[in-house]
C-alpha cells in the first residue's frame, strides 16, 4: 500500500464463515487420518505377503485388512458426524462426479470393505475359520462362509493386490481432497496426495509395529516406515518449497505453516516429534542396535494425526480473502 | 442464445445502506444471523488522500464453478443462465462446496443444507427483478443478460471501467463492479 492504509469493513458475519472460515472441525482430519491408516495396513499386510511369498506369520498383519476395516468405519463415523444434514448420507451413493474428490472417495469406500475383507478372510489361521464357521452355523450362514473362504484362498494373490491397488487409492484421495481445493491456498497442492499417502504407509507401518510382529516382520515393516518417514520429509519439504515459489497465494500458505498461527504446531508436532525424531530411532535402532521400543511408533501416530489436524485448520485459515 | 445473468455493481452509487440485505433476507426468508448478500465498505489510502469503495457482495455465479465441481451428488449446479443453484434435497451438508468457495459466499441453513444467493431465479423467472435490484434506492445494482449486447449489463460493462473480485481463481466471476 506505499505507506498507505487499506481498511476492510465487511457486514457479513455468517456462522462458520466469519470471522474466518470454520465448517470442518476435529471430525473430517480424523476421518482422513483414519482413512490413511486403513490404506496403510492394507497395503502393508498384502505387500509383505507378497515380498515374502509366505502367509504372515504374525497375527498383527494377518489380521491387518481387518484392522484397516475397524479404522475406516470409525473414520466413517466421524465424517458422518461431520454432515450437517446426515439423513441426507444416503445421496452420495446416488450420484458419481468425476469432478469431486468427495465422490470417488465414496466409491472407493464401498469398493474397500469386500476388498479388505476378501484380503483379510484369505490371512485367517484354520483355528479362526472352525471358530466362526462353528458360530455361524447356528444362523446356517456356513456354507455362504465356506465359498468365501474358498474364493478368497484361490485367488490370493489377485486380492492382495486388489488390496494393495484400494489402499493405494484410498490413501491418495484423502490427499486429493484437500489438494484440489484451490480456494484455500495452504491445500493448494497436488503433492498432498502423495504426502498422505507415505504419511498413511508411515502411520500403517507404526501401528503394525505395535501389534507384536515376529522378528522378521518387524524387522520389513522398521525399515520401510523409515522409508517412508524420509519420503514423507522430503514430500514436506518440497510442499513448502512450492509455496515459496508460488506468488501471494502460496506465500500466505507458507507463513500460515511456518511462522504464522499453525507454525509453532507444524514444526514441533509433525516435523520434529512426528517425523525426525522417530526417523532418527529407527535409524539408530537398525544401525546402531539400540532396542526396538513403542517410542518411534507411538510418535508416528501422533505425528500423522497432528499433520491432518494442522493442514485441515492451516487450510481452512488461509483464503482469498486475505490477499 | 442460451442467456448468461450476471449482476453489476456501481460502486460511486453505493451508500452502504444495506437495503439489499434486508430486501434479500425477506424475499429468500434468509435466518436470523445469515445473509445471503453483505456489504463491504473498504478505504485506502493515507489521510488526508483516501478512497472509499462500497460494494453489495454475494455468490459470483461463476462460469467455472468449483462448488459445482467439489458437490459430490450434484446438489450445487448451474442452472437457467448460469445461475449457481443448490438443490436442498440433494445436499448432505458434506461442506466441501463451502470450502472451495473462494469468495465465502456460501454458509450452512441452520436445516443442515448449504444455502447462498440464487440472483432471485424465481423472481427473474417471472420476468422481475431480483429483490437487491428492485430495492436499491441509489440504483446501484443492474441485473441482466450478458448474452444480449443491448441490455443495460452488457451496455454498462462496455462504456464503464470495471473490475470482478479475485479474477486470479480462474473462476470468472459475473458479479461486476463499476470503478
Amino acid at each position: 500500500m506505499n505507506g498507505g492504509m487499506l481498511e476492510v469493513v465487511s457486514g457479513r458475519h455468517n456462522a462458520g464463515i466469519d470471522p474466518g472460515l470454520h465448517v470442518w472441525g476435529w471430525e473430517v482430519p480424523v476421518y482422513l487420518f483414519l482413512g490413511g491408516l486403513a490404506a496403510g495396513l492394507l497395503i502393508w499386510s498384502a505387500w509383505i505377503e507378497i515380498a515374502s511369498g509366505r502367509r504372515p506369520e504374525s497375527q498383527a498383519l494377518r489380521w491387518g485388512p481387518w484392522l484397516a476395516i475397524v479404522a475406516l468405519t470409525l473414520g466413517m463415523g466421524a465424517l458422518f458426524l461431520d454432515l450437517a444434514y446426515k439423513v441426507h448420507v444416503w445421496r452420495f451413493y446416488l450420484a458419481f462426479k468425476p469432478s469431486s474428490p468427495m465422490s470417488w472417495g465414496s466409491w472407493i469406500l464401498v469398493l474397500v470393505y469386500p476388498i479388505a475383507g476378501m484380503a483379510g478372510l484369505g490371512g485367517t489361521s484354520p483355528e479362526e475359520r472352525a471358530l466362526v464357521g462353528t458360530a455361524l452355523q447356528r444362523v446356517h450362514l456356513d456354507g455362504v462362509f465356506g465359498r468365501l473362504v474358498g474364493w478368497a484362498d484361490s485367488g490370493r494373490r489377485p486380492w492382495l493386490g486388489a488390496s494393495m491397488a484400494v489402499g493405494i487409492a484410498l490413501g491418495v484421495y484423502t490427499g486429493i481432497l484437500l489438494g484440489s481445493m484451490a480456494s484455500r491456498p495452504a491445500w493448494n497442492s497436488g503433492l498432498l496426495g502423495p504426502l498422505f499417502l507415505v504419511s498413511g504407509l508411515s502411520t500403517g507401518a507404526a501401528l503394525l509395529l505395535l501389534l507384536h510382529p515376529t522378528p522378521r516382520e518387524r524387522h520389513q515393516l522398521a525399515g520401510w516406515d523409515g522409508v517412508a518417514m524420509g519420503v514423507e520429509v522430503t514430500l514436506l519439504a518440497l510442499l513448502l518449497l512450492q509455496f515459496a515459489t508460488s506468488g501471494q497465494s502460496g506465500l500466505l500458505a507458507l507463513r500460515e505453516l511456518t511462522v504464522g498461527a499453525h507454525g509453532a504446531s507444524f514444526w514441533s508436532l509433525v516435523v520434529i516429534g512426528g517425523l525426525l525424531v522417530p526417523l532418527a530411532v529407527v535409524l539408530l535402532e537398525r544401525f546402531r542396535g539400540l532396542p526396538h521400543t513403542p517410542l518411534a511408533p507411538i510418535l508416528v501416530l501422533f505425528g500423522g494425526i497432528a499433520l491432518r489436524v494442522i493442514l485441515v485448520s492451516a487450510g481452512q485459515a488461509t483464503g482469498f480473502r486475505a490477499l | 442464445m442460451t442467456p448468461r445473468y450476471a449482476m453489476v455493481v456501481d460502486t460511486r452509487r453505493c451508500v452502504a445502506c444495506k437495503a439489499c440485505v434486508l430486501a434479500c433476507k425477506a424475499e429468500n426468508q434468509v435466518p436470523d444471523g445469515f445473509c445471503r448478500d453483505w456489504l463491504v465498505e473498504e478505504v485506502r489510502g493515507r489521510f488526508p488522500n483516501l478512497s472509499a469503495e462500497n460494494r453489495s457482495e454475494r455468490c459470483n455465479h461463476c462460469g467455472h464453478p468449483p462448488c459445482v465441481s467439489a458437490c459430490p451428488t450434484g446438489a450445487s449446479h448451474v442452472a437457467e443462465g448460469g445461475v449457481v443453484l443448490v438443490t436442498h434435497h440433494k445436499c448432505t451438508g458434506c461442506k466441501a462446496c463451502i470450502a472451495a468457495c473462494p469468495y465465502d459466499s456460501r454458509y450452512v441453513h441452520p436445516e443442515g443444507h448449504v444455502d447462498k444467493c440464487t440472483f432471485c431465479l424465481h423472481r427473474v423467472q417471472e420476468g422481475r427483478q431480483p429483490a437487491c435490484v428492485e430495492v436499491c434506492p441509489t440504483e446501484c445494482l443492474h441485473f441482466g443478460d450478458l448474452s444480449d449486447p443491448d441490455s443495460e449489463v452488457s451496455r454498462l460493462l462496455a462504456t464503464r471501467t470495471w473490475k470482478v473480485l479475485h479474477p486470479e481463481t480462474g473462476c470468472e466471476p459475473n458479479v461486476y463492479f463499476l470503478k
